[in-house]
């Protein structure tokens, strides 16, 4: 049983799309879930569908849209107030600096974040690789355990099968509830998945198969 | 936003032109675009806050496909792809581009005040 969990992600519905139905399996369990997002996702695409944000006001939208999400999964919510798309050129070292502080002061069991390299988007690189170092300098004796999250296409292919996969189906219902909640994201991030627009129309079924499990690395330390 | 028209954008244009102003630019295909195709590349760029005079602004196109032009003493800033705009409630200029999901492709904004970090 975990003691307090962390999730640290740059954007507001990373964790619903990677995480919410493992955090939606801690609550239920009455584990204290922390997550720490990095931006307010100002640089987002997508707008809403029908469109309702413009790039000046997408900021406000997506802050309300993640303090909703994070009271469908009953989470504490800390924003770190970095910019969108700028975090890998931030120094690495403030930025974990950062997070060892919060980690220090929350004192988890387990962090969840994304494997650095293997996530895709440069935010999530730079936001994983900040927290492991940030858990890296932290005293071996009272580091946490990291899951690292690898969504690259060959990650299997090097590290071979993730070794924490979680069926989350069972909370499916509350994923997606979490999903939804960031309305100006929701439509557009699952049509895209699917590689075309009519998707949006399906948006259940589409997450139920490319979301229904969440995969972990366990971040080795040495 | 609204679907650009050409002689009330051209206006507001004309209105910011000749002051210190400030200027938002950017152009994406998105961070995951070479994930989902592989045949893609992903490119961007952004600059926010860029304070420039501009001589003039013209706005020009056709077919809800827009291009505006901003000329400097010394230099330019361009977007191409602009199809709808908006005069927001601090009077800034907002103009974007989406695709058929309505997805941001380019923006141009120009307000006579900093944006927002």
């Amino acid at each position: 049983m975990e003691k307090h969990v962390v999730v640290i992600y740059p954007h507001p519905d990373d964790e619903a799309f990677g995480a919410s139905g493992t955090i939606t399996q801690f609550r239920q369990k009455g584990v204290p879930v922390t997550y720490l997002c990095g931006t307010l996702g100002e640089m987002g695409r997508n707008m809403g569908n029908p469109t309702f944000a413009n790039r000046e006001t997408l900021s406000e939208f997506r802050k309300k849209e993640l303090i909703d999400a994070c009271k469908v999964m009953d989470v504490e919510l800390r924003m770190l107030g970095y910019r969108d798309k700028t975090l890998e050129f931030e120094s690495r070292d403030e930025i974990a600096q950062h997070l060892k502080n919060i980690l220090e002061e929350i004192e988890p069991s387990l962090v969840i974040t994304h494997f650095p390299g293997h996530a895709v988007h440069p935010d999530h690189n730079a936001m994983g690789a900040a927290a492991i170092e940030a858990v890296r300098l932290m005293d071996p004796a009272s580091r946490p355990k990291v899951w690292a999250q690898a969504i690259s296409h060959d990650h299997v292919k090097l590290f071979g099968e993730p070794d924490v996969i979680n069926n989350v189906k069972p909370v499916f219902d509350q994923k997606m509830k979490t999903i939804m909640a960031h309305r100006s994201q929701a439509q557009g991030v699952l049509g895209s998945m699917n590689g075309n627009a009519e998707a949006a129309a399906n948006m259940e079924e589409v997450a139920k198969e490319r979301l229904g499990y969440e995969s972990f690395y366990t971040w080795k330390f040495d | 936003m609204e679907p650009i028209h050409i002689e009330e954008v051209q206006e507001q244009l004309d209105r910011l032109a000749n002051k210190e102003v400030y200027v938002h630019l950017e152009t994406t295909n998105g961070a995951y675009a070479s994930h989902f195709n592989e045949n893609a590349y992903n490119v961007g760029a952004f600059i926010r806050n860029a304070k420039v005079n501009y001589l003039h602004g013209k706005i020009v196109g056709t077919n809800g496909t827009y291009r505006v032009g901003l000329k400097l003493d010394i230099g330019w800033v361009y977007a191409e792809g602009v199809n709808q705009w908006e005069l927001d409630e601090q009077e800034r200029l907002l103009m974007a581009g989406h695709d058929r999901e309505g997805r941001l492709m380019v923006a141009l904004e120009i307000s006579e005040q900093p944006f927002k970090n």
